[in-house]
């Protein structure tokens, strides 16, 4: 045996490595491939050995002949069999190659699912974490769900080096698995707070990537990162997390006014520059969302711009580059405060590098006025002229096309100008968007009546000059501009001057080497021609010039008879037959003009691109209906979603309907008249075609004459160059007729109110050439207002739309392939599963308005509540008979949306607390603004204190709620503030965290029955002075057993700037703060942020303890000094920390077989406790136990819960309270006595103090 | 999100490739040229970052490319990434390689492909970012290393002999990318 071994390795010796590989590569350069096809051979042969390192050897090779291309799936199995090697050295080789050749079509990778759950669970961390990262590279549907549960499970490994992968690799998971989503979400967002940066950093980075696609979904975790990204100092953390806000604040604007001070000091103080830029990236992203202006809104703007310049300024072609990408997001919202660095950005477009060139191209797009368009965009044709390389000058095109057409040609003033604009961009040679110019000239001539003439001879021009554009027949080259020409000839052939003359081009043989589609539309056009031919000689004495013409017809289109088009030989065989019969026709002498021109009679009008799309349907009409009765496998569920459909159409019908004919009919023609007298007027109704036609105001329309000094129809190709002289002078001369006419200036009054987005006022002044009149695309009637563009349905990440806040369900568990008893510590957040499932995808439109319905009504009834409150208050007896209407009806509002109620308030609060005036914040979404800042609470005791009213709330408000419909505004304001006295002292601060997801989840079944609970919070006072005010809560570390993280809220109540904070706590024997390394057991640590007066902030510390069976305090002290103007002075506030029992308690999910099994364990030590007078509903009295104390709802039984949770070192305590007339009886049981002695006093104090 | 990681010498020979999301081999390399077309003729003090590139990406992905002597290192990132930052991330791999090859050239990354894979792993997984931080990367793989080498005994030493020999006559080359040469301004992020 040991022999073969040996021999084998001398054999090993002499075959070629992987080196060897690439050395023999190298030597026959000229045969490479006849070289490798050996190789490849010699590979076979190896693979066929028994010896693994043989096999390794050869599936190393076909690694690297893999990169140069060659394809290696054909050895899929052996290399499993190299991953399934014992010895890591072989193992690496084989993941390696797996994860570089396997995807999901490679069948093989089913045959991995065992070795790679061994890998995983391997005893070497190296073993699993080349498991992870190549599984990472090729994971499948069918592996994810069979190893999510291991991948979860290593996500809370002891190394940080497992952890980490565990954690990136989730994300990879989830987008093959969604279903796993859910039930990973509350490990994933514990590992946030990870004590290794890396596993930290990885958690932030997967959160990010879910929440930049589904952004909503992950809205509840804001108060989360805000702490990360003012406790963090790892720029790459710091950077994801401020790109997540920017993805976020979209949604909830209040999140931004929250962001602004925190980034701008960011800003202020970073020497990053990848920092700096996300964080102005992020402010953009937040301006934009607030619409309404913030009193220091334009000095962010401002700073924003004046540090992009910088950026843009710098030699750096990389800054400059971002520089200016960033720029072009404010231009969107302030193009104003973009537009006074126009002259950086000109220059820009000179630069050599053509990445800039094209950012600042971007940015011209915002730059144009009706003042300097002509200028900027002659600019851009010099460009187009000099530029090398089609793909630049493709680029180039597109943006001028895109500038002159912005905002419904917004800021052109003289079409003829874009026409011949257009005409001189079909010179370009090798464009590949012909198409784009042919849409532009159809667009334009259809729209803009008053050019049709002179796009008429224009496009005459081209087709006459078709030769010289037929160069390049590729598709979408320039000859498609012929399309439009032909078209645009057709069809407003009544304005050609010489229509035989294009006739004649429109048929010449050279046509026929056009593509198919164009040579469609020559023929089609043709025929529209003939018929204006025809007119054009009505009364003419003799027909001989109509014959001629059709003689023509009938000579030319057999060309096109013989097309091996389908779509050209069908029109001319069509047209050719029709224009024989006429031929009849005249000879007979027969009057067949108004035959013909019967045929292309009516105008065509341009249609909205979605037109189609939302053409609502019919009432009555259900598309989700069965036709058939479906087969019988089918289940239920399937029919009552298009009920639901179905219901959810109707009122919006109903609407319509409201305004009856007659009255409709009235106010149309008021429109109308009204649009007749008014010049300027943009059609912007969606005008069917019925009342356009009826309209024959637009042709009466007094055009102004213009006085024009070239003749407006160009011989040959026009050039636009002499229109911008020509405007000059137009203006000029418009300037001094203007002042003349004092008259004038009235109607322009009018018609700027009419047309809102005109632009900056200066250019009002600035009318345009022609009376345009630019018809709006058509709209179907009825059309649905909504206007969401479908994300692509293949896109993975629709999928993850999944809502992470709900609770979790038993069905949603992942599955686990053994069986095994339930483990206490391994099921997290699956309570409270009694909740209905909802269906998960949330795609359909209807769903998504269904919901948005729903929250304005919340809304709308949590405004109605607020205002009931403080009434019901003082009767109270009124609102028992009301209940179960009430209730019902909370059921309704409160199941589907997207945040529970809890949740919601939750976030709401965090963000009302941010430190803004509160005139910015709109009355109706600031709901729980009352509530106030958290740290603005004069003399707040323990936060429970003062619950006993606010329980009540809740519940009148209910009943209230229908009782007054009308209220004064004023009331409801004064009412306002009367709650915000009454109830500053329950800061529930979404800290997030676990208390979130997990009150959530011991709450979530009551919220079915019963109204939402008032919000709460742990934050207690720590001290304060006439300085500052700390709040702190505290609460246990799950990684580290020996761990509390206590969280202190600094407040600076002065006028003043507080800087220089250190904090320090006295250590006992028991509890010592943890400090940096170096650091002596005395020293302070630094507060890692300064006060600017009325700001608060947070930071963490963190401290050991030791036992954790009996509470302690600790005594410390703050410095800080207090700068104001003239002077700093040094002060000090003294506190004691305060650790109960149950800040070492975390909250732990428990399932009810796990728990009844701990209770019959004989370590379990009991007690009791009775609770007198606890008048609060027992839902209620739940939830405060777990959110104060961290327990989690085991069961619940009408009145009567078991509840769990477990100590930072592993005690289990568990709970049963039954609840009677104002009495509650707590039993205990847990394995360390004292510990739950202390619990249960503490829990005893909190109901003694409501 | 990372779709891509190549690295190609001056002449668009690839030396590594690394695919985040699934192409056939044939159109990996179709990849490989397109970006070598791209990159290469820029000049160097143009700026590091190219949209474009029709085959991997679209609108919302980047070429985020640094040169370094002969060998581009190219990332293809979508908009999730800090251009900045994946730069930064391009250095602190090539100081990695530099690090653990003891100057690392070309012929390096010839030569040892599998290792260059291997400390790839370790600073970006699945298309994520997975350390930064150069010591903790580096320790990693030298702990690795070193159990690679435990594995291996005595078995191995014949053919580690022979594998010695060979290399011998390796054509000399010069040995250096030349890391501290070029001096790419980029401000550093700190905690790196």
């Amino acid at each position: 045996m040991a022999l073969k071994i040996v021999k084998g390795s001398i054999d090993r010796m002499f075959d070629k490595n992987l080196q060897d590989l690439v050395r023999g590569i190298r030597n026959h350069k000229e045969d490479e491939a006849k070289y490798i096809s050996t190789c490849i051979d010699e590979i076979k042969q190896e693979l066929k050995q028994d010896n693994i390192a043989v096999k390794a050897n050869a599936v190393c090779k076909l690694t690297y002949l893999q990169m140069l291309g060659y394809d290696v799936s054909w050895a899929a199995f052996n290399i499993v069999e190299v991953m399934s090697s014992s010895k890591f050295t072989y193992k690496r080789i084989g993941y390696l190659a797996a994860s570089q050749c396997f995807h999901e079509g490679t069948d093989v990778i089913m045959l991995t699912t065992n070795q790679i759950r061994k890998d995983l669970s391997s005893p070497n961390q190296y073993d699993t974490g080349v498991a992870l990262t190549g599984l990472s590279c090729f994971v499948t549907p069918d592996l994810a769900r069979d190893l999510a549960n291991d991948i979860m499970t290593l996500m809370s490994h002891t190394k940080p080096y497992i952890r980490k992968k565990a954690v990136l690799i989730m994300y990879k998971v989830f987008l093959k698995y969604p279903e796993s989503l859910r039930p990973a979400f509350p490990r994933l967002k514990e590992k946030l707070e990870d004590p290794d940066p890396g596993v930290q950093s990885a958690a932030v980075n997967v959160i990010c990537e879910l929440a930049r696609r589904n952004p909503k979904n992950y809205l509840s975790l804001a108060p989360l990162f805000f702490k990360l990204m003012t406790s963090s100092t790892n720029n790459w953390v710091l950077i994801k997390i401020i790109k997540l806000f920017g993805a976020l604040t979209p949604l909830e604007p209040r999140l931004g006014k929250k962001l602004i001070e925190p980034l701008t000091n960011l800003i202020h103080s970073t020497s990053a520059m990848s920092l700096l830029y996300e964080c102005v990236n992020t402010v953009i992203a937040v301006l934009i969302s607030l619409s309404s202006g913030m009193p220091n809104h334009s000095a962010s703007i401002q700073l924003c711009v004046q540090k992009l310049r910088i950026l843009i300024e710098d030699s750096d072609q990389n800054l400059k580059y971002l520089g200016l990408l960033a720029m072009s997001k404010i231009l969107k919202t302030h193009p104003k405060s973009v537009q006074s660095h126009k002259d950086l950005i000109l220059q820009c477009l000179d630069d050599k590098d053509e990445s800039i060139r094209l950012r600042a191209l971007d940015l011209l797009y915002g730059m144009v006025s009706k003042k300097n368009l002509m200028e900027i965009v002659k600019k851009l044709m010099l460009h187009v002229d000099k530029a090398e390389g089609t793909t630049y000058r493709d680029e180039l095109l597109t943006k001028i096309i895109d500038i002159c057409s912005q905002s419904n040609y917004q800021y052109i003033t003289n079409f003829e100008w874009y026409i011949s604009i257009l005409v001189e961009l079909t010179r370009l040679e090798g464009t590949r968007h012909g198409h784009i110019i042919a849409s532009q000239m159809l667009d334009v001539s259809i729209r803009v009546k008053a050019i049709r003439s002179f796009a008429v001879a224009q496009m005459a021009t081209l087709l006459d000059n078709g030769h010289l554009l037929t160069g390049n027949t590729q598709r979408n080259g320039i000859c498609e501009v012929l399309y439009a020409a032909a078209w645009i000839c057709g069809e407003f052939s009544e304005h050609l001057d010489d229509p035989m003359q294009t006739l004649e081009a429109m048929l010449r043989p050279k046509v026929a080497t056009l593509p198919g589609h164009i040579q469609a539309v020559y023929v089609q056009n043709a025929a529209k021609l003939f018929a204006t031919v025809l007119r054009g000689q009505e009364g003419a004495t003799d027909s001989q010039t109509a014959q001629e013409t059709t003689q023509l017809l009938i000579d030319r289109l057999p060309l096109f008879v013989q097309s091996a088009n389908l779509e050209v030989q069908e029109r001319a065989s069509c047209i050719l037959q029709l224009v024989k019969y006429v031929q009849k026709l005249q000879q007979k002498e027969v009057e067949v003009l108004e035959e013909v021109t019967a045929l292309f009679a009516g105008e065509l009008n341009p249609v909205a691109p979605k037109a189609q799309k939302k053409v609502p349907v019919p009432e009555g009409l259900n598309l989700d209906a069965w036709i058939n009765e479906p087969p019988p496998s089918e289940s239920d569920s399937e029919d009552e979603k298009p009920k639901a459909v179905f219901m959810e159409e109707e009122p919006r019908h109903s609407r319509h309907k409201e305004v009856d004919e007659k009255e409709l009919a009235r106010r149309r023609e008021v429109r109308k008249q009204e649009q007749a007298n008014n010049p300027f007027y943009i059609k912007a109704s969606p005008s069917s075609q019925k009342v356009y036609q009826e309209a024959p105001g637009v042709e009466h329309i007094p055009v102004v004459q213009i006085d024009l000094s070239v003749p407006l129809k160009v011989p040959g190709m026009p050039m636009s160059d002499q229109y911008v002289k020509l405007e000059e002078e137009r203006r000029q001369k418009e300037r001094a007729e203007k002042k003349k006419k004092e008259k004038k200036k009235k109607r322009e009054k009018r018609s700027r109110g009419r047309k809102a987005d005109s632009g900056p006022e200066s250019e009002e002044d600035i009318t345009p050439a022609h009376m345009v009149d630019i018809v709006t695309e058509e709209m179907p009637e009825n059309a649905l207002p909504s206007d969401d563009d479908e994300k692509d349905p293949n896109d993975p990440h629709k999928a993850l739309d999944i809502d992470l806040d709900k609770p979790l369900t038993d069905s949603e568990k992942l599955p686990v392939r053994t069986h095994r008893p339930p483990d206490v510590l391994k099921s997290p957040g699956e309570e409270g599963e009694r909740a209905p499932q909802e269906p998960k995808k949330k795609s359909s439109k209807k769903e998504k308005e269904k919901k948005k319905d729903k929250e304005r009504k919340k809304s709308k009834e949590e405004k109605k509540k607020k205002k009931h409150r403080q009434e019901k208050e003082e009767e109270p007896g009124e609102t028992l008979p009301e209940k179960p209407v009430q209730s019902a009806e909370n059921n309704e509002v409160a199941a589907p949306p997207a945040t529970t109620p809890a949740e919601a308030s939750d976030l709401d609060f965090w963000l009302s607390s941010a430190p803004v005036p509160p005139s910015n914040q709109e009355a109706p979404k600031a709901e729980p603004a009352p509530a106030a800042e958290p740290d603005s609470a004069p003399e707040a005791g323990p936060a429970s204190e003062p619950d006993g009213p606010k329980e009540a709330e809740p519940e009148d408000a209910k009943s209230s709620k229908h009782k007054k419909k009308k209220q004064k505004k004023e009331k409801e304001e004064k009412e306002k503030k009367k709650r915000k006295k009454h109830h500053h002292h329950h800061h529930h601060h979404g800290d997030g965290g676990g208390d979130e997801s997990v009150q959530n989840g011991t709450v979530g079944e009551e919220e079915e029955e019963e109204e939402p609970l008032p919000p709460m919070s742990n934050y207690c006072l720590l001290a304060e002075n006439d300085y500052i005010k700390m709040l702190c809560d505290i609460q246990g570390n799950l990684q580290d057993g020996s761990q509390v993280v206590v969280s202190v809220i600094f407040e600076n109540k002065s006028s003043s700037f507080l800087k220089s904070m250190e904090f320090n706590v006295l250590d006992s024997l028991n509890s010592k703060l943890q400090r940096p390394e170096g650091a002596g057991p005395h020293d302070g640590l630094a507060v890692p942020f300064q006060l600017p007066p009325g700001v608060s902030n947070e930071a963490r510390y963190v401290f050991s303890v030791q036992s954790i069976v009996m509470p302690q305090k600790l005594k410390g002290t703050l410095t800080f000094i207090i700068k104001s103007e003239e002077s700093s002075t040094h002060e000090k506030l003294d506190f004691k920390l305060h650790f109960t029992c149950t800040s070492y308690l975390i909250t732990t999910p428990c399932y009810s077989d796990a728990y009844a099994k701990l209770l019959e364990s004989e370590d379990m030590k009991g007690s009791a406790v009775r609770l007198e007078g606890v008048s609060m509903p027992f839902h209620h009295l739940l939830a405060r136990v777990c959110f104060h104390h961290h327990f989690s709802v085991v069961e619940r039984i009408d009145s009567c819960a078991s509840m769990y949770s477990r100590s930072i070192q592993g005690h289990h305590v568990c709970l049963l309270v039954k609840a009677a007339d104002q009495t509650v009886l707590i039993d205990a049981k847990c394995d360390e006595s004292s510990l739950l002695g202390n619990v249960l006093d503490e829990i005893k104090q909190t109901f003694s103090q409501c | 999100m990372i779709k891509a990681i190549l690295i190609f010498n001056n002449h668009g020979k690839p030396r590594l490739i690394r695919f985040y999301q699934y192409f056939a081999e044939d159109m990996q390399q179709q990849i490989i040229r397109e970006t070598f077309h791209l990159v290469s003729k820029r000049d160097d003090n143009v700026c590091n970052f190219l949209e474009g590139g029709s085959l991997i990406g679209g609108s919302d992905y980047k070429l985020i490319y640094r040169h370094y002597a002969t060998l581009y290192f190219v990332f293809c990132v979508d908009s999730s990434e800090s251009e900045l930052g994946i730069l930064d991330l391009i250095q602190v791999f090539v100081e990695t390689l530099d690090k653990c090859f003891e100057n690392v050239c070309e012929l390096d990354l010839i030569f040892h492909v599998d290792k260059v894979h291997y400390i790839l792993q370790e600073v970006v997984m699945g298309g994520m970012v997975l350390e930064t931080n150069m010591n903790e990367i580096v320790a990693q793989v030298e702990l690795q290393n070193r159990m690679e080498k435990s594995e291996g005994g005595l078995s191995a030493a014949p053919a580690r002999a022979v594998s010695a020999v060979k290399n011998m006559n390796l054509p000399e080359i010069p040995r250096n990318i030349n890391i501290g040469d070029i001096n790419i301004k980029v401000p550093s992020l700190s905690p790196f």
